[in-house]
């Protein structure tokens, strides 16, 4: 199969990465490349114009010793360590940033109750897709279905959160975009194995999809939608699921 | 600015979650209207307040809602930045840290409680109390990081992961009675016994916890789905 983890020096010669030398602000991101968690981090990054170094963790073959101190309670990807030490969940890194480097372009609104619908969503976001998404390509028969309707209705309610914004954010790429956009890379997938069409299900994040797709920050951190499909396809075999 | 401030907070008596947004208000000195849910028949303003989860609680704020009880937290922290103390603390790295700590009992603390207190085979209801204690002991050393030696996770003063825990309170305190298990002991957990003292005492816990017994005997009689 096409799809293997990368190697580190791929992943030095990968223009996706932002180069092996350490951001001057000490910003180092542990992160596995397919991961859409990671994913939101390096979109936040680089909305924000943040150097840092990106540190592959080869997830498929164990965490490494580096993993687990900096995320002992979890042990999972992505962690941010700035200047060495770490903060954990994609999300609490991304408000990490808002806080940490408020000159840089912010991604939360400023007014408390946007700020407040903006982490509703990214919280919905976070509690549903990820999870459902699994259960589609994981479960046959009857649960698979299950995950199929929930998944229509998750996009649905999606789609009626955006409306006609450009973005989630307004007419300002934000906080929720971030945290949405690496899963328009699995929308294919989602679509495959749950036998729907997005533009059919939900027009307006197919549409907000490609409209994210051609700003740098999400190009340039995200893998093609079939790469997406072939991990997939490598998790199965790793979980003995056909 | 002239005009009345309106809260409004729909919750229900028993919900860990509800209480948690209490004690933020009574923290902040904010004073609200509370209405009492009945979740077995869904109020009008409940559905129309929160259509994606139809769940409490609800802060609604000059007729606006917000939903999640981590996001109503945070909400009021920032919407009553001058009000009263933070809940939050200033420091970025302190903040991630508080955030990070009230993720890990909402991801990690109620299930294997849940399970703790429902199985029906012996085998499910030890893994679930064997989860539950491991999680708590992981707290404690959470506790000891945050506090530094201060009585609450926020420091000299109650903050965001105390509020957190804190609304969770009334259900720790059955935890004996209902999972078959104190959560607490002085062996292993001496810095949250000593909290849990701490914290009880507040003015705000005492308004914004429901009564342990009452809530016992209100979750034994209806297996209660938190």
């Amino acid at each position: 199969t096409a799809c293997t983890t990368q190697t580190q020096t791929q992943i030095d010669r990968d223009p996706k990465q932002p180069g092996a030398m350490a951001g001057e602000k000490g910003l180092v991101l542990l992160d596995f490349w397919v991961s859409p968690f990671g994913q939101r981090v390096r979109i936040a990054l680089a909305e924000k114009g943040l150097p840092y170094e990106y540190a592959e963790e080869d997830l498929m073959a164990g965490k490494s010793d580096r993993l687990l101190r900096a995320n002992p309670v979890h042990k999972k990807i992505p962690v941010l360590l700035h200047d060495g030490r770490p903060v954990n969940e994609s999300l609490i890194i991304l408000q990490y940033l808002e806080d940490a480097f408020p000159d840089a372009p912010a991604l939360l609104p400023s007014d408390p109750y946007a700020r407040a619908q903006a982490r509703f969503w990214a919280d919905y976001v976070d509690k549903k897709v990820y999870d459902c998404g699994s259960r589609l390509w994981k479960l046959k028969g009857e649960p698979q279905a299950q995950a199929r309707a929930e998944m229509l209705d998750i996009l649905k309610t999606l789609d009626g959160a955006l409306g006609d914004k450009p973005f989630f954010g307004g007419d300002k790429f934000g906080f929720v975009d971030a945290a949405f956009a690496p899963f328009t890379a699995w929308f294919h997938s989602y679509e495959r194995y749950g036998e729907f069409s997005l533009p059919e299900v939900a027009p307006k994040i197919a549409a907000w999809a490609k409209r994210c797709g051609e700003r740098e920050s999400v190009a340039k951190s995200l893998y093609s939608p079939d790469k997406v499909y072939d991990f997939i396809g490598l998790l199965k075999k790793k979980y003995g699921i056909e | 600015m002239a005009g009345e401030d309106e809260l409004k907070l729909l919750g229900t008596w028993a919900s860990p979650w509800v209480s948690r947004v209490k004690l933020a208000l009574h923290l902040k000195g904010l004073s609200y209207e509370y209405v009492e849910q009945d979740l077995d028949n869904k109020s009008d303003l409940l559905l129309t307040s929160n259509p994606v989860h139809k769940k409490v609680p609800v802060l609604i704020h000059n007729g606006k809602p917000i939903c999640e009880s981590v996001v109503i937290l945070e909400y009021i922290d920032e919407a009553y930045g001058t009000t009263g103390p933070s809940l939050l603390p200033t420091d970025p790295y302190e903040r991630a840290i508080a955030r990070f700590w009230v993720d890990y009992i909402d991801q990690k603390l109620v299930i294997p409680w849940k399970v703790a207190f429902t199985a029906d085979g012996e085998e499910e209801k030890t893994e679930g109390i064997k989860q539950m204690l491991a999680v708590v002991q992981t707290l404690e050393g959470a506790l000891k990081e945050c506090s530094k030696g201060k009585p609450f996770f926020g420091g000299d003063s109650v903050g965001y992961v105390d509020i957190a825990l804190g609304g969770l309170l009334a259900f720790l305190q059955g935890t004996e009675e209902l999972c078959g298990t104190k959560p607490f002991d002085i062996a292993n957990t001496p810095l949250l016994l000593a909290w849990v003292e701490r914290f009880t005492a507040l003015d705000a816990a005492k308004v914004a916890l429901p009564d342990v017994t009452k809530l016992v005997e209100f979750a034994k009689t209806k297996r209660l789905r938190i």
